[in-house]
């Protein structure tokens, strides 16, 4: 029989403050459990470490990927952000258009409402910059005169929708002295479409590979289960509750999961940084910010979180499946 | 403490275990459950930790109608209920500290120094204090079998219940071991314990429940008391 417990003599307060420090006990004891369920399935981790790392691995680079994929998208989607707000109307003038004219005309465009700025580039300049891009200096040398006419690049106001930038291209196009207006817009659409489909796909992989978390830390847990299948029964037979036999697998694909996510954040670092190189010489070629941006400290948290929540949802899959199956016979 | 009510347990199949059992273990009593084997003496002890439900009857185990009691409530029940195996049950990857302290554990208690006050009492209690930092592998099978019953009494639980636990024991161990049982009921556990060696069980000299073919055996005392 369970002894009974020493009550307050008397007194109302002296009950309560024997309450309180019951439900102290109870909270400390439910602590003590968690703690011991936590530790005790680290420590089953650090007994068999090989085992152990091979699962983790597989996690790590489960995690990996989608974040790798997910922030080539994000820094896609940043670039192309910036090559959006410069979308602009390129003015090609007649070639007998004289370069004070240019400079009227110039000035006219910039009062339309819709333009921000406008920039001339003589025919001189672009020429110079064709010669330096283009890397065809022995084919632009074998001609007598500059075949470029002056442009006025248009800076349309940033808000300015596709559709309107077309009116006011067309607006510009019929002047009489302008040959023909370029809507540097299409490649602009184009990528924007190109980064709604990575978009998708991304997520989708991301959904897969998510996916295999699961399935793999629902695997391990299954395995562990078998494993102790003995002491899971002895304990049913000594008067452990499910949570109780539940709790340490848990707290395992719980391990798992924060350990799979913390090593894929060191993937992320490793990959970004053997990428740092190539990607800074690459932005300033394309004279761009940088173009490698990392997560982050919230990105590498996230990272953790999703590895923690998969592994636990894979544990309890396993547990909800795998313990009710063992009864003690 | 233990009432079994025209309790009957069918398995698949067919057979029957237990037919029409009734019979009542009073608080604080010591009895022998004999029989030859296949009589139904495990079947009897299961139903009663509730590793197993009957198929007709009553069973109250300390004034718990069993039939009542839910799924998620049972492991209070066999808190309530030190078990006793013929293999011991003992986790072999354990110490024999950490297999007496589990039950300990298992109830929820958090006090690292009063496990171990717990822990060496029980063990000190089989005669086993010393060696809690052994594995139950480097042990004997008698010994084994006080690292079982350590366990089962660590909880001081108010039912003890022992499937043949001298069923591979040597007769002067099995002696010793009864002589525990006795010693626990001495100090008021009630105790129902199976076993077919009736010439040791017949030197103790308590009650007998017999068991034949599922049924009260009629030559034995049986249901009444000796």
């Amino acid at each position: 029989m369970r002894r009974p417990t020493p009550r307050p003599a008397r007194g109302a307060a002296r009950r309560q403050r024997g309450i309180l420090a019951r439900m102290r006990g109870g909270l400390s004891a439910w602590l003590t459990a968690h703690g011991r369920a936590l530790l005790g399935s680290l420590g089953r981790l650090a007994r068999m470490p090989l085992s152990a790392l091979m699962t983790v691995g597989v996690l790590a680079i489960s995690l990996a990927l989608p974040a790798l994929f997910l922030l080539m998208l994000q820094n896609v989607e940043r670039l192309s952000a910036d090559w959006d707000r410069g979308a602009s109307l390129s003015v090609f003038l007649g070639l007998e258009v004289e370069s004070s004219r240019v400079q009227e005309l110039a000035d006219e465009f910039a009062q339309r409402p819709p333009v921000q700025a406008s920039t001339i580039i003589p025919p001189e300049q672009a020429l110079e910059d064709f010669r330096r891009m283009a890397g065809m200096d022995e084919a632009l040398d074998l001609l007598d005169e500059n075949p470029l006419p002056a442009v006025i690049v248009l800076v349309p106001d940033p808000g300015l929708d596709a559709e309107a930038l077309q009116v006011l291209g067309s607006e510009i196009e019929a002047e009489a002295e302008v040959d023909t207006v370029r809507l540097d817009l299409a490649w602009v659409e184009r990528l924007q479409r190109i980064s709604e489909l990575l978009r998708r796909a991304v997520w989708l992989v991301a959904g897969l590979l998510g996916l295999t978390v699961v399935l793999v830390v629902g695997n391990t847990i299954r395995l562990a289960i078998q494993n102790r299948r003995e002491e899971i029964v002895i304990a049913k037979l000594i008067g452990a509750t499910d949570g109780f036999i539940r709790r340490p697998f848990l707290y395992e694909g719980l391990w798992y999961g924060l350990l799979g996510g913390l090593t894929a954040a060191a993937l992320v670092g490793g990959v970004r940084l053997a990428l740092a190189g190539p990607a800074s010489e690459l932005a300033r070629l394309y004279q761009t910010g940088p173009i490698l941006v990392g997560p982050g400290a919230t990105g590498f948290g996230l990272l953790c979180l999703a590895g923690i929540a998969l592994g636990l949802t894979g544990s309890w899959l396993a547990v909800g499946r795998h313990l009710a199956a063992i009864e003690p016979k | 403490m233990i009432r079994f009510e025209h309790v009957g347990k069918r398995y698949d199949g067919g057979f029957e275990a237990l037919q029409d059992l009734s019979f009542e273990l009073e608080q604080g009593e010591l009895a022998f459950l004999t029989g030859p084997s296949g009589a139904g003496k495990s079947t009897l002890l299961r139903l009663i930790a509730l590793l197993e439900r009957p198929s007709r009857g009553h069973i109250r185990v300390a004034e718990i109608d069993l039939s009542r009691l839910r799924r998620r409530h049972i492991p209070y029940l066999r808190r309530r209920i030190g078990m006793i195996f013929q293999d011991h049950r003992l986790l072999h990857d354990r110490t024999v500290f950490d297999n007496v302290a589990l039950p300990l554990i298992i109830n929820g208690i958090a006090d690292h120094r009063e496990i171990a006050r717990r822990v060496r009492a029980a063990l000190d209690k089989v005669g086993l204090l010393g060696r809690e930092r052994y594995y139950p592998v480097t042990l004997s099978g008698g010994e084994q079998q006080r690292v079982g019953i350590a366990r089962a009494v660590v909880t001081r639980p108010p039912i003890l219940l022992a499937d043949e636990p001298t069923g591979n024991l040597d007769p002067g161990l099995s002696g010793e071991i009864m002589q525990l049982f006795v010693e626990f009921n001495r100090v008021g556990v009630t105790t129902l314990i199976a076993s077919h060696d009736l010439e040791l069980v017949g030197r103790l000299g308590f009650r007998r429940i017999g068991l034949c073919d599922g049924r009260l055996d009629p030559d034995v005392a049986g249901g009444v008391r000796a």
